[in-house]
């Protein structure tokens, strides 16, 4: 295998990598908080149709980015607001964001198929970016920098800051927490806000990076597995980062190796590999510590609800 | 002055049977506004999506043709709900289902007798049931949340009917398209209702569904479940064990997934085809919710949903609405009785002074729509 | 387990009545004159794909406009493949509508079923290989014919000698696209390779995104594509690398790489089968119309493309409209290196539709 080609391969894993990343890390600051948002699908669309339509109409792609991650947050507000002041079910909220998600995504996605606009490009000087071995550091978009960026700031923020551990409190023990006086309720209205902001962001990077247009149905899935991948990852930032770049590789060597004439194993095979890795890992973690005890915040997808 | 949620002592009857409608009614409301933003003609959006449909003759028999499966799937994923067992797997369990009977079909083309399409039938729920035991042993043997695993599994269905659909299945005289051969008289599903669409489907989820609801009121196994998903602790107490709640409850959610699915491919498919996949599982959770998780609330659920397919598709046509719609609508429908939902469990006071006395901890701490039957077991909260 | 009796006389059945499409002339219809024709389409995909769907709406406008009043149009998009196409078909052969297009391979099927209910409603479906009725007929183009000019430029063009093609299913459509583009491309030079990545889908940007991605590290620098969306031209404009646009004009995202393109005229075609329904005289038929019929063209060449490129394409253009110039015609040889189609044959229709073995050359 040429240089050049190793080069492709890892700029592309990364440049697949980035969504998952981003969205997972949002889905894990809401998930440790103790909150399950299913919705992330629905949401990383409604992201992805802001990102490109601002961006087409502004012509500044990062201010695309921007509104994506309002858009996204918007969107998470009304699983929020059902949720955790309605105390609704958040299965089944999560799943009803995702199928609005979908449709007003495409509602409002409709007047914009069939245009392409400037694309988030790369941050660093081209010059860094001349020998192969630069290329690999230097030439990404930016949103590839921003989720290892982000990754390491939400790492030392759980482990190491004072609202961190509020957090992880609220998410393992939410009426222990209330009792000291934490507001469960208000810390996991911010999380959920966060982490709609990051699928909405993790969106717009398909409609504004990988394929700088926006058609329905655009991240064909890709959700799913950020929140796949936040189990995999047992809930550490650590190692969702190896994770989503093990998943952004599955993804691009089945197509490497359909592109080099490979054909040893099956295609539907090698796409169904994350799933089937997801629940494996799920069995592993899950059964390794005993049958009560687990990496997920205990509270994870359970209303909560003031008590005397 | 301040608006507060007072718990109920228990859930109004009132509100039980109301909240759907109210979420219907809202939907219908804010949908319009909604459209009208979006530059369509709101109201009349409304009006050929949900109106227009139920006068028309011809339209009835395909509400009746899409409404089966979802009420098929969602009568299964009820069951399974009111235990707290979130099956979120419905849509690989369908796909499993079409999978397995179009397999016997396969073997059988050209075989005569009324026994092929009864043991179709038979290897549909049981494929059905395989794919939603997986997630069962999971969840008993290594506490594996069944969210995630069913939810994976939905993926590795598609996969896999993709493979066969590419492979070994497909129809040798098929000019090398992605699909099975068509099946054979002896393999269709015959008609309920002679010169209309009414498939015997049909007839058999609305059994289903009231032999669903007869079982949930009035069996042991019934009231088992449903102590289950009220309050687990008094459940151990009582000798039910956890693990044979699990299993009962994604075997039925799998199994009844399986039948709409082989129900569908032997129906209105006619063969197997890699579009199969048609997103019922997802949609039956839908109508799960609003049918309030009673067999008999899911019927009528059913229908409603089958109305925004129908309707939203009519709506194309006449008004030029985008395809989008029908999603849009069915989300919210969702979003509003989630919203209602808290007004079943919950009751709006205005209180005089804002820090009154905290309201007391509600009982039902996990169950999300309890059934308008039971009453509510009074039970500590395990320590 | 066998091929038994009721295998081959099905066999046969399709075999006798696509020849009868084919080869014998179909019985006239009652000639009724109408004033004015209500016709509706159905789309596999959104309008807005800017690939296959958006040139059948093309199409429909464009009769719209040829036909003022005389026509009433209305579509319905995104109707998947199945039963819920049945179910659409029927529809709009209740509300009224006089003929009915079914633009997709998998409405078939579902056309020849209503079609067989609805006998005084006129149905076309497209790409497709049987009727059941005889008021339903089946039209289809000769994309096949375009790629033989885009295998030419690349051929031309390429410096490495190998092309990428993002291909969705394996259906002889498809097939016949790979072979017609590698054929033309080989004329030019001998020992070009096609590499073929099967993505699955008509319609996946991200996927056909990264597929791209894919062969052009592994040394394409031509890509073409047979599926609907413009993601490998995006992808092959970042990548340095030519491609051609599918269905449509597809520059506005590809200003450099984008060669030329496929694209699909539908409309004449649509205009001519209604005008038929006006004056009667719409009998089912079975048609494969290509750049002669002007249902097949070339979008304007790149200005970057070199005037020896330019031209020879465009000879490839006027030679098929002219009828000298037929891509499928011997010495072909197959993968393994046999003859399949003898020096000076052209290949018939009837097996380019059947069409499931690729030429020397192609890497599937």
């Amino acid at each position: 295998m040429t240089t050049a080609l190793f080069i492709s391969i890892l700029m592309t894993i990364a440049a697949a990598a980035t969504p998952l990343l981003i969205a997972a890390l949002g889905e894990l600051v809401v998930e440790k908080s103790g909150v399950l948002n299913l919705g992330v699908e629905g949401m990383m669309l409604i992201g992805a149709v802001t990102g490109f339509a601002i961006a087409f109409t502004t012509g500044v792609p990062s201010l695309g980015a921007l509104a994506a991650m309002v858009a996204g947050a918007t969107a998470s507000l009304i699983f929020a607001v059902l949720t955790l002041s309605l105390m609704a079910n958040q299965v089944a909220t999560g799943l009803a964001l995702t199928i609005f998600g979908t449709g007003v995504s495409a509602l409002l996605g409709a007047p914009y198929v069939g245009i392409t606009t400037a694309t988030l490009g790369p941050i660093f000087p081209a010059a860094l970016a001349s020998d192969p071995i630069g290329r690999v550091i230097f030439g990404h978009s930016p949103l590839v920098y921003l989720g290892l960026v982000l990754a390491l700031a939400i790492w030392w923020f759980l482990k190491h800051s004072r609202a961190g551990l509020i957090l992880r409190a609220v998410g393992e023990s939410d009426s222990a927490a209330h009792a000291i006086g934490y507001p469960v309720l208000k810390v996991r209205y911010l999380a959920v806000l966060f982490g709609g902001a990051m699928a909405g962001l993790a969106g717009s990077y398909y409609s504004l990076v990988l394929t700088p247009m926006w058609a329905e149905r655009l991240t064909a899935g890709r959700g799913w597995i950020a929140i796949a991948l936040v189990v995999f990852a047992s809930w550490r930032p650590g190692r969702l980062v190896l994770g989503a770049y093990l998943f952004g590789a599955v993804i691009t060597l089945e197509l490497q190796a359909k592109a080099a004439g490979f054909n040893l194993f099956a295609p539907e095979f090698l796409a169904s590999l994350p799933y089937l890795a997801t629940i494996l890992v799920l069995a592993i973690i899950s059964a390794g510590k005993g049958s009560v005890r687990t990496a997920a915040p205990a509270c994870l997808g359970q209303p909560f609800r003031a008590s005397a | 002055m301040a608006l507060a949620f007072e718990p109920r002592r228990e859930p109004s009857r009132a509100m039980i049977l109301a909240a759907p409608v109210i979420a219907v009614v809202a939907t219908l409301v804010a949908g319009a506004i909604v459209f009208t933003l979006l530059g369509h003609d709101g109201l009349k959006a409304v009006y050929q999506i949900f109106v227009v449909p139920l006068f028309n003759p011809y339209r009835w028999q395909d509400l009746l043709v899409k409404a089966a499966p979802l009420a098929i799937i969602a009568t299964g994923l009820a069951i399974g709900f009111r235990a707290n067992i979130w099956n979120i797997g419905a849509e690989g369990q369908y796909i499993l289902g079409g999978l397995a009977g179009t397999g016997v079909a396969l073997l059988t083309l050209d075989v005569e007798g009324f026994w092929v399409l009864p043991v179709m039938i038979a290897a549909g729920i049981l494929g059905g049931m395989v794919w939603a035991g997986v997630p069962a042993f999971l969840k008993t043997r290594l506490n594996v949340n069944e969210i995630l695993s069913s939810l994976m599994l939905n993926y590795v269905a598609i996969q896999l009917l993709y493979y066969l659909m590419r492979g070994p299945w497909k129809d040798p005289m098929g000019f090398n398209f992605p699909q099975t051969a068509m099946f054979s008289a002896a393999q269709t599903l015959p008609i309920a209702v002679p010169g209309t669409l009414i498939h015997l489907g049909i007839p058999i989820a609305a059994a289903l569904a009231l032999t669903a609801w007869f079982l949930m009121t009035r069996s042991i196994t019934g009231f088992q479940i449903r102590v289950v998903g009220l309050a687990p602790n008094a459940a151990r107490y009582g000798g039910f064990r956890q693990s044979s709640t699990v299993w009962l409850a994604l075997l039925v959610g799998g199994g009844l997934a399986g039948l709409a699915g082989i129900l569908e491919a032997s129906g209105p498919f006619g063969q197997m085809v890699p579009q199969f996949p048609t997103g019922y599982g997802y949609t039956a959770i839908i109508v799960a919710f609003l049918g309030r998780l009673n067999p008999l609330g899911i019927l009528v659920a059913a229908l409603v949903l089958a109305l925004t397919y129908v309707g939203g598709e009519s709506a194309q046509t006449t008004i030029g609405l985008p395809s989008a719609a029908a999603g849009v609508f069915q989300a919210m429908m969702l979003f509003f009785l989630l919203a209602t939902d808290l007004l079943v469990r919950y009751r709006l006071v205005i209180r005089r002074q804002a820090g009154g006395t905290p309201p007391a901890a509600p009982v039902m701490a996990k169950n999300p729509s309890p059934s308008p039957e039971t009453r509510r077991i009074e039970v500590e909260p395990a320590t | 387990m066998f091929n038994t009796t009721r295998r081959r006389l099905m066999a046969g059945a399709v075999t006798l009545v696509a020849a009868v499409s084919f080869g014998l002339p179909a019985t006239a219809q009652d000639g009724e004159k109408k004033d004015k024709v209500k016709a509706a389409f159905v789309y596999v995909g959104p309008v807005g794909d800017f690939g296959w769907t958006y040139a059948h709406d093309q199409g429909r406008k464009y009769l719209e406009e040829k036909l003022g009043d005389k026509v009433e149009t209305t579509f319905v998009e995104n109707v998947a493949e199945g039963p819920d196409a049945e179910r659409v078909i029927r529809q709009l052969a209740q509300d009224g509508n006089d003929i009915v297009f079914t633009t997709s391979f998998g409405f078939m099927n579902p056309t020849i079923k209503v079609a067989k209910q609805f006998p005084d409603v006129k149905f076309e479906h497209a790409t497709g290989y049987q009727t059941g009725s005889d008021n339903m007929g089946l039209y289809n183009s000769r994309f096949y014919e375009g790629r033989a000019v885009l295998g030419t430029i690349a051929g031309k063009m390429s410096k490495s000698g190998k092309a990428g093609y993002i291909a969705s299913f394996p259906i002889p459509e498809v097939v016949m696209g790979i072979n017609a583009f590698t054929l033309a491309a080989r004329a030019v030079n001998p020992d070009f390779e096609t590499q073929v990545v099967w993505v699955n889908s008509w319609y996946d940007p991200a996927k056909e995104a990264d597929a791209t991605k894919a062969l052009l590290s592994q040394g394409a620098d031509v890509i073409t594509q047979h599926t609907d969306s413009p993601a490998p031209l995006q992808a092959a404009e970042q990548g340095g690398a030519i491609a051609f646009g599918q269905a449509w004009d597809m520059t506005s995202f590809a200003p450099n790489a984008h060669m030329t393109a496929i694209v699909d005229k539908w409309g004449p075609y649509y205009v001519d089968r209604v005008q038929a329904m006006l004056d009667g005289t719409w009998t089912a038929d079975n048609v494969w119309l290509g750049m002669k019929e002007g249902e097949v063209e070339m979008a304007p060449f790149n200005d970057k493309m070199p005037a020896d490129v330019k031209e020879a394409a465009q000879k490839i253009v006027d030679d098929t409209k002219a009828g000298t110039y037929e891509v499928f015609t011997g010495p072909i040889k197959d993968q393994a290196g046999e003859v399949k189609v003898p020096e000076g044959e052209t290949m018939s229709d009837e097996d380019l539709l059947k069409m499931d073995w690729y030429v020397e050359g192609v890497k599937s």
